[in-house]
């Protein structure tokens, strides 16, 4: 993007430059790049310069990748500035009005240019029939379950993703040996299974409606518990507590989910996003509903857990991914201290504060964020 | 996952063969003693001895080295075993009243001990019969060719060996009542066979002695009674060498001789009848030896027979001849016992020379030339469990100085170390001098550490060291008591040394730290105390320095309320020569020591409990630091081990998970009859069924930090390594915890000279926490090159290469759920591998092992060696923890087994089977100690010439899972099948014989047609005899 954009000059080099727009009207200003303010400020300053001092607003600038991201807190704040180049396009809208399925970094609807991005801002209801249900703000939304791999799995089985990054919620759930009765050339076949026994009222399982008692456990990442103990399954799943993916076979088959509706808006949250293992096609991909929460984007290194090393005399730090980042840590002396709630985080627009992090701010931010709290020793 | 799934490595056939060459898993020796045997036997021949267990084994011993096992198909209890004198075959009669034939056959030059035939006596179908068929004696003729098996019936019978085979001249007990007189009879049987005694000079008579009391001295070839003897009710009998005469010993404690004389047909009067420990009523003599001397007098041995009231519970066996009278006190049942005597028929004496008394727990030799009857150490069979073990330390490769000297205070402590005397010494053993020396050093419960030999395949005690003798407890008084019950009449003596009662549980050792060049030792035990013990080869006579470590570092809130200290003695203590203490640390609270430590060249030990760990000054007698690792909301450790509140707990959760059970079975649902589906009605019934038995249930959760016990220090470690900087290494110690939290210490060790001025310092390096929060059970550091660092004055006396101090260094810490390499001195993780996550498996006992490959001696590679709760070993590369091998070693349900496992660190490992007895197995191609010997045997018309492709023998107990990797089933497979094909119409179906098809696709040698030809022969001989059988008159069918 920006390639007809001209080469900054020195002298612009600490200044940001501005372009702020809401409705037709556009504002230019710029900002210091070394002493950005708080959020707060700047949100006043945005409505003192388009005049309108009691409007709420939803604030969005427009990334490198040409993706709309939302500016609601000092952190996404202090990112949009650094990260201009030079040129800062925010789209300022009406918080009653707002489109929220707009921000995000959706494969398939990505907008590459920000004319893209303003055509949908400009016309928020021309390709929509209805508008979408407002989940709640973007500060209070956080995966905290999903269902995954639903295009390479039987219908009869789901793949649960439990989201457990140190939150105080409990997993909450107890599991059983049992068995299932298999229909076999034979004729009926009982096999033992591992089954889900209880759960905890309140808990991080119970609250995701995505499994339930007697739900027949069949894998735990990925690996086959059939042949196992239950004191075996026990372990491997509190070992993959922080990061744990099960795949059961609903007890109660009614409501599974229905994969063929296209609107994709079936009430549950059907969160499909890239396959876990990584073999989920683009075709597949294609499927699957239009508005993508891909908001936690499940490789491999989000599932590694950081261990915590205090240095004695220089206080925590995380310890990075491998050897090779070693250096990268290291070269960061002073780190952020992230709160496990990113308030950057929208609601079901799609918004990814992973790649942001990602992409942007180096690799030391994601420790931070993939474990969501920091352990205090 | 993935990465997990790459990672793997594939089928490198380059990679296979250095597998191969390294690794290899063979359960090789059991040492120790056999839980609980059961039967035991005597080759004077062939001067072996072979002990039967409860679980079906059959273990020979002869030389030291010598040993053989065998494992019977079905566990069930060994009751009898007899040898066949001199033919290397012995029987064997089992619980299930099963006779097993024996035989020890050489294979690759080496003897194993294989089963040839089984018999079980037939019953009259229909009626119960089985207990009347049951057989309660077996009488092997000396000329070995006729088996007389006397039954609960009261019937005896007879078999043809070695072909077992039922010969049809059985003898009913109608045909004994014909010469019984008339005021005997009282309609009464004569009871079950308890007794049957071939005539010592007669060999065509035996001595038939009845349960009621009836004995008949039985002309096998007449069929005809020869005389009759009408005693009282019958425990056993004994021949005297003559013939002239017979002992017979009774269930009312007494024992008679009995004259046999051809006058008198029917005796009423013993010669001579005595109750040995009466008046008062006594119990029965079970069993009776009479053994005549050259010097005069008959020696009697019998076992029983104790005064009932006064002395009932004791388990004795007494020997007698004239005046001398001695009554062996045990600690365990008597099994068995023999005397190994001359069995010459030409010699005019028995003259015994030893009596060999098997015990429950132990095997107690007497020498019974030697006067005053003393005891003879046995070079095998230790009873490791004298005292409960409870834990073990392994030295491999110990420096020569340091063995001759452990040896030399061993024989101080017990002169009678020599095993010349050895009267079982049957066997060669052909396996070479071990080229190391090693030592296992056990802990016991009664605060003495064992130090035993176990470079080769006997497990040789050398020495005991003993702890309990600094600290002030009451078993002095109680030794000063039983001394003075001694005087008493019987003369009992103490003898053997199983000791199952501890005097204070707080003396058990728990943790074992040794350095091997500097003879140094620290032994830590339940009640906090950590010894810190130097070699000495002098007697000694000094004070123990006593240190006191406060872990909880005033932590408040916190109150113990386990057990109180052991208290040391005041004064100075006589040490004999041995080990001596020269300090005790005491840690406070006095919880159980988890972890101990010993660094020799910086004099210092580290040690850890649940409640903290600390470093201490050996030398300079200082604590240098003190930590406490508790958790604030850990109460659990406060409680001390003698806490029920878990307990309670569960055990309240329980009764009412059972209430609610109840409940919901009372009121079962209407099963609707729906003919829409069975699966629906099927699925309730599983659903009922599976409500009838209590779920278990697992929590899911994560770990958490307040999880009870997360305190307790689980694994200790000193090195020298770069903590602070990548430029200065310098000593560090690193401790890991419970809850998943390691400590990484750097240490300001003074130089050699300046120990005694200057004091050690720690400071707080790193701390590390795992965010799995799995317990931490080992750290190691290892190199530059990956290998781990060589331990104390190794490399100071040129024993070792020196570690790469140029290359990064870094740290292994294996948690319970996966293991982790760290970059030092960042800390920044390298590589892992989650073992639980992916295997569902947790990790049990870790060790670094170095393999040598079988093919070149040069090449070695050091290896992660990983005991799981699922008893599985894996073996993981290091430092890359790319997994190897995997074995079975122990069933999953053998938690003791799993939690005795002790690496080694040559690949070999010990675990108990049983509370007396290791396990050795070796994970290493190249390093195995495995029995090697040979029995020379000579037999007439030798039954194995096709059992040599019989399987080889299992490895023992029949406690664990035997190999189907072994090298046994692999190249012995085909022959398996073979020898099924061969054997199965010899063995037990002898009708099948006729459809018997040589189905094996192997190559077939001309022997194995002869073989199998021979074995066809048989068969049908078999056949002949069953049919025969089967025509009987209905009157001799057995009932």
């Amino acid at each position: 993007m920006n390639k007809n954009h001209r080469v900054p000059s020195n002298r612009t080099l600490n200044a940001v430059e501005v372009k702020s727009k809401f409705g037709a009207e556009f504002r230019r200003f710029s900002l210091d790049r070394s002493k950005p303010g708080r959020f707060d400020e700047f949100y006043g300053l945005l409505q003192h310069v388009h005049r309108i001092p009691n409007v709420d607003l939803l604030v969005g600038y427009a990334d490198v990748h040409g993706d709309l991201l939302p500016i609601n807190n000092d952190d996404n704040y202090h990112k949009a500035i650094s990260m201009a180049a030079p040129l800062l396009r925010l789209f300022l809208q009406r918080k009653e009005e707002a489109d929220y399925s707009a921000f995000g970094t959706d494969t398939v609807t990505r907008k590459k240019t920000p004319a893209a991005l303003a055509a949908v801002l400009l016309r928020p209801d021309a390709n929509k029939k209805k508008p979408p249900i407002i989940i709640s703000l973007p500060k209070d939304f956080r995966p905290v379950s999903s269902i995954i791999d639903v295009d390479i799995l039987p219908e009869t089985h789901r793949r649960v993703r439990l989201y457990k990054h140190g939150q105080e919620k409990p997993l909450g759930f107890y599991i059983r040996d049992g068995s299932s009765v298999r229909v076999t050339p034979q004729g009926l076949e009982k096999v033992p299974g591992i089954f889900i026994s209880r759960m905890v009222p309140g808990g991080l399982a119970e609250s995701t409606g995505l499994l339930a008692v007697n739900d027949e456990v069949l894998e735990v990442n990925g690996i086959e518990v059939s042949g196992k103990s239950l004191d075996q399954v026990t372990d491997m799943m509190i070992a993959n507590s922080h990061n744990l993916i099960i795949t059961v076979k609903p007890a109660n088959q009614r409501n599974n989910v229905v994969r063929s509706s296209g609107g994709g808006s079936s009430g549950r949250s059907s969160d499909s996003s890239t396959s876990f293992y990584g073999y989920s096609t683009p075709g597949s991909m294609a499927m699957t509903p239009s508005h993508i929460i891909q908001n936690y984007e499940p490789d491999e290194e989000s599932e590694e857990e950081e261990d915590l090393v205090i240095e004695a005399d220089r206080g925590a730090k995380l310890i990075p991914q491998a050897g090779a980042r070693a250096t990268a840590s290291t070269s960061m002396p002073t780190l952020p201290r992230y709160e496990p709630h990113l308030d950057l985080r929208p609601s079901n627009g799609t918004m990814s504060t992973r790649s942001l992090n990602a992409h942007d701010m180096g690799l030391e931010g994601r420790n931070l964020e993939e474990e969501g709290t920091v352990i205090t020793l | 996952m993935m990465k997990f799934r790459f990672r793997r490595q594939g089928n490198d056939p380059h990679r296979e063969k250095i597998k191969q060459d390294l690794f290899a898993f063979n359960k090789t020796v059991e040492h120790g003693f056999p839980n609980q045997p059961s039967a035991l036997a005597y080759d004077p021949k062939l001067q072996l001895m072979a002990i039967g267990t409860k679980s079906g084994a059959i273990k020979i011993y002869g030389a030291p080295g010598v040993e053989m096992t065998g494992l019977h198909k079905d566990t069930a209890a060994v009751t009898q075993i007899h040898f066949l004198y001199g033919q290397g075959r012995i029987l064997s009669l089992l619980d299930d009243n099963t006779i097993h034939l024996w035989e020890i056959v050489q294979r690759e030059n080496r003897s194993h001990l294989v089963e040839v035939h089984s018999f079980n006596l037939p019953g009259k179908p229909g009626i119960e019969s089985t207990s009347a068929t049951r057989v309660t004696v077996m009488l092997l003729k000396l000329s070995c060719e006729l088996l007389a098996l006397g039954t609960e019936g009261g019937g005896v019978h007879f078999l043809e060996l070695p072909t077992l085979t039922l010969l049809n001249k059985s003898l009913f007990q109608d045909e004994i009542m014909q010469s019984v007189p008339e005021e005997y009879k009282c309609g009464k049987s004569l009871g079950p066979v308890e007794s049957l005694q071939e005539h010592p000079q007669d060999s065509d008579k035996i001595l038939i002695g009845y349960s009621r009391g009836l004995v008949v001295l039985w002309d096998l070839n007449c069929r005809h009674v020869d005389n009759l003897f009408l005693g009282k009710q019958l425990e056993s009998l004994v021949w005297e060498r003559s013939g002239n005469s017979f002992v017979s010993s009774h269930s009312d404690g007494g024992y008679m001789v009995w004259a046999v004389s051809s006058s008198n047909p029917c005796t009423h009067d013993p010669i001579s009848s005595t109750i040995p420990y009466g008046p008062f009523p006594c119990k029965a003599v079970n069993k009776i030896l009479w053994r005549t001397t050259e010097s005069g007098a008959p020696l009697v041995l019998f076992s029983g027979g104790m005064p009932r009231a006064s002395y009932g519970d004791r388990h004795c066996l007494t020997i007698l001849q004239d005046s001398s009278h001695v009554t062996l006190d045990f600690t365990s049942r008597v099994i068995d016992f023999f005397t190994i005597h001359c069995t010459d028929r030409e010699k005019e004496f028995d003259d015994p020379s030893a009596l060999v008394v098997l015990l429950e727990e132990e095997l107690v030799v007497i020498d019974l030339q030697m006067a005053g009857w003393p005891t003879v150490p046995a070079p095998y069979l230790a009873p490791l469990h004298s005292s409960a073990v409870t834990c073990s330390c392994h030295i491999s490769n110990v420096p020569p100085k340091l063995w001759e000297r452990v040896v030399s205070v061993g024989q101080q402590q017990c002169p009678l170390q020599d095993y010349e005397n050895w009267p079982i010494c049957g066997g060669k053993n052909l396996a070479a001098d071990p080229k190391q020396k090693e030592l296992l050093l056990t802990g016991h419960e009664d605060g003495t550490v064992r130090f035993w030999d176990a470079s080769g395949v006997s497990l040789k005690p050398l020495y005991k060291l003993s702890t309990a003798n600094i600290f002030q407890t009451d078993c002095e008084h109680n030794d000063s008591l039983t001394q003075a019950g001694e005087e008493e009449w019987p003369p009992f003596r103490k003898v053997g040394c199983f000791d199952p009662y501890s005097d204070d549980p707080r003396l058990a050792i728990q943790k074992i730290s040794v350095c091997k060049y500097s003879g140094k030792l620290v032994v830590a035990g339940t009640a906090g105390q950590v010894i810190v013990l130097v070699l000495s080869d002098e007697k000694s006579d000094h004070m123990i320095d006593v240190a006191t470590v406060d872990l909880l570092q005033d932590r408040e809130g916190f109150t113990w309320k386990g057990h109180d200290r052991l208290p040391p003695k005041s004064g100075s203590v006589v040490f004999a020569p041995g080990f001596q203490p020269v300090v005790l640390v005491q840690c406070m609270p006095p919880a159980a020591v988890t972890a101990v430590t010993l660094h020799a060249e910086w004099n210092l030990i580290a040690f850890g409990t649940s409640h903290g760990f600390g470093l201490f000054d050996y030398h300079r007698r200082s604590p240098v630091l003190a930590r406490c690792t508790l958790h604030p909301n850990d109460s659990l450790a406060m409680e001390g081990p003698l806490s029920r509140v878990k307990s309670l707990k569960k055990s309240l959760r329980q009764s009412f998970r059972r209430i609610r059970k109840s409940r919901v079975s009372g009121k079962k649902r209407v099963v609707v009859n729906s003919p829409t589906s069975k699966v629906q009605e099927a699925n309730a019934q599983l659903a009922e069924h599976d409500a009838e038995v209590t779920p278990v249930q697992r929590r899911i959760e994560p770990r958490s930090a307040d999880d009870s016990l997360s305190g307790v220090v689980r694994c200790l470690c000193f090195a020298d390594t770069f903590l602070r900087d990548g430029t200065h290494h310098g000593p560090t110690m690193w401790a890991g915890t419970n809850s998943g939290s390691v400590y990484a210490y750097a240490l300001d060790v003074p130089s050699q000279e300046k120990f005694s001025e200057q004091s050690v310092e720690a400071l707080l390096g790193k701390e590390i926490q795992l965010m799995h929060r799995a317990p931490v059970v080992s750290i190691a550091v290892l190199d530059g090159r990956g290998n781990p660092l060589p331990e104390p004055y190794e490399v100071s006396r040129d024993l070792a290469k020196a570690p790469d101090m140029q290359g990064s260094h870094s740290v292994l810490i294996v948690s319970e759920e996966q293991f982790k390499v760290f970059m030092l001195p960042k800390v920044s993780a390298k590589t892992k591998f989650k073992l639980t996550a992916h295997e569902g498996c947790r990790v049990r006992k870790v060790a670094l092992s170095n393999f040598t490959s079988v093919s070149s001696e040069e090449y070695s590679e050091n290896a992660l060696v990983c005991l799981t709760n699922l008893g599985d070993i894996h073996v993981f590369s290091v430092p890359a923890l790319r997994p190897q091998v995997h074995y079975d070693c122990i069933r999953k349900e053998d938690i003791s087994g799993i939690a005795s496992c002790l690496f080694t660190k040559t690949g070999q490992g010990f675990y108990l089977i049983s509370p007396s007895e290791y396990e050795r197995f070796s994970l290493s191609a190249r390093v195995i100690t495995e029995p090697l010997c040979r029995v020379d045997v000579e037999r007439p018309h030798d039954l194995s010439a096709h059992s040599s492709s019989s399987p080889l023998p299992t490895q023992a107990n029949g406690t664990h899972r035997t190999q189907a990797e072994s090298k046994a089933a692999e190249t012995e497979g085909l022959f398996d099948e073979m020898r099924s094909a061969l054997s199965s119409p010899v063995l037990d179906s002898p009708n099948s014989s006729a459809d018997v098809t040589l189905d094996t696709t192997g190559e077939l040698t001309v022997e194995d047609v002869k073989d199998f030809l021979m074995s066809v022969d048989e068969a049908e001989n078999n056949y002949r005899n069953m049919t025969e059988e089967d025509g009987r008159p209905p009157g001799i069918l057995i009932n």
